[in-house]
């Protein structure tokens, strides 16, 4: 049985658990956009010297 | 080992199929204790507000580990030069400054209704606080200086001199008074939390630990293909 009733404690609860949700997508989602965009950097600069050789 | 995977492009090659099962195996982890976050009982004194456990404790336990990897990997980039030591240093730093944040959130989202105070100069979240001070400390000496092995150099000194806050954050709730409570998992006679709620906690340990693996070593062969741009644009700019 799921207990989503936090009586008094609701705001206390739902803040903790929604800042610790969004911290860690927010990580994960600024890792991989960065991870991405250096992969495609790289991979433009080795077709620019594939090209120029 | 570790000289195996000092190569960075060894290391990618072994730690590129890793990355999709740790995203999985944390993502199923996370959802399975979250569901164990909900599913266990509420505490006789401190009744819901107990759930705040389960996420506090492992960013906890995480904001510390990862520091020791940061100062690990300094201490290896400084000693030894290994190639990728730095690169894993800066790699986690900032994973373990937004998990730290998160803890000293969470503790004090979990300290006002408990304890009646948001805050606390004592032991415990002082030396929390330091914690942070050093990742921010070591993340903005990396960034402040332009030439690599200089900013590795200067950052890794700060990291190994913060190696000496850890046993004072671990200890700090026995040797100073402070509202925090002492250790109640990972004492000489055992865990002193009932199974109900041990359960959750262990397998949010497990996810987040999970999930932050993976995080890092996408976050590492990020800097790995930061130092190929580099190395590859001066290649091209003599040619």
């Amino acid at each position: 049985m799921l207990d989503f009733d936090m009586g008094k404690y609701g705001v206390y609860v739902w803040t903790s658990y929604g800042v610790t949700l969004l911290g860690l997508a927010g990580l994960i989602a600024w890792s991989l956009r960065a991870h991405a965009k250096r992969k495609a950097a790289v991979k433009a600069l080795q077709d620019a010297a594939e090209a120029g050789t | 080992m570790i000289n195996f995977l000092a190569n960075p492009e060894r290391f990618t090659r072994v730690t590129a199929p890793l990355r999709p099962w740790l995203a999985g195996i944390g993502a199923a982890l996370l959802a399975w204790g979250l569901y164990l976050c909900f599913a266990s009982p509420e505490d006789y004194q401190q009744g819901d507000s107990v759930r705040i456990m389960y996420i506090h404790v492992p960013f906890a336990y995480l904001s510390m580990a990862l520091y020791a990897g940061v100062g690990a990997a300094s201490f290896f980039g400084l000693i030894f030069r290994h190639a990728l030591a730095d690169a894993a240093a800066k790699a986690i730093a900032p994973v373990g400054a937004v998990f730290t944040v998160m803890a000293l959130v969470t503790g004090s989202l979990w300290g006002k209704p408990m304890w009646g105070t948001w805050w606390q100069w004592d032991g415990r979240m002082t030396s929390v606080l330091v914690l942070l001070l050093f990742y921010i400390g070591y993340i903005a000496v990396h960034a402040a200086i332009e030439d690599e092995q200089r900013a590795a150099k200067s950052a890794g000194i700060l990291a190994l001199v913060g190696l000496i806050n850890l046993p004072i954050i671990k200890f700090s709730v026995e040797w100073w008074n402070t509202l925090h409570q002492g250790a109640s998992i990972f004492r000489a006679d055992g865990p002193t939390i009932a199974p109900d709620m041990l359960w959750p906690l262990f397998v949010m340990i497990a996810a987040t630990h999970v999930l932050s693996a993976w995080i890092i070593l996408v976050r590492i062969d990020s800097e790995i293909l930061a130092r190929k741009y580099r190395a590859l644009r001066a290649k091209l700019s003599y040619n």
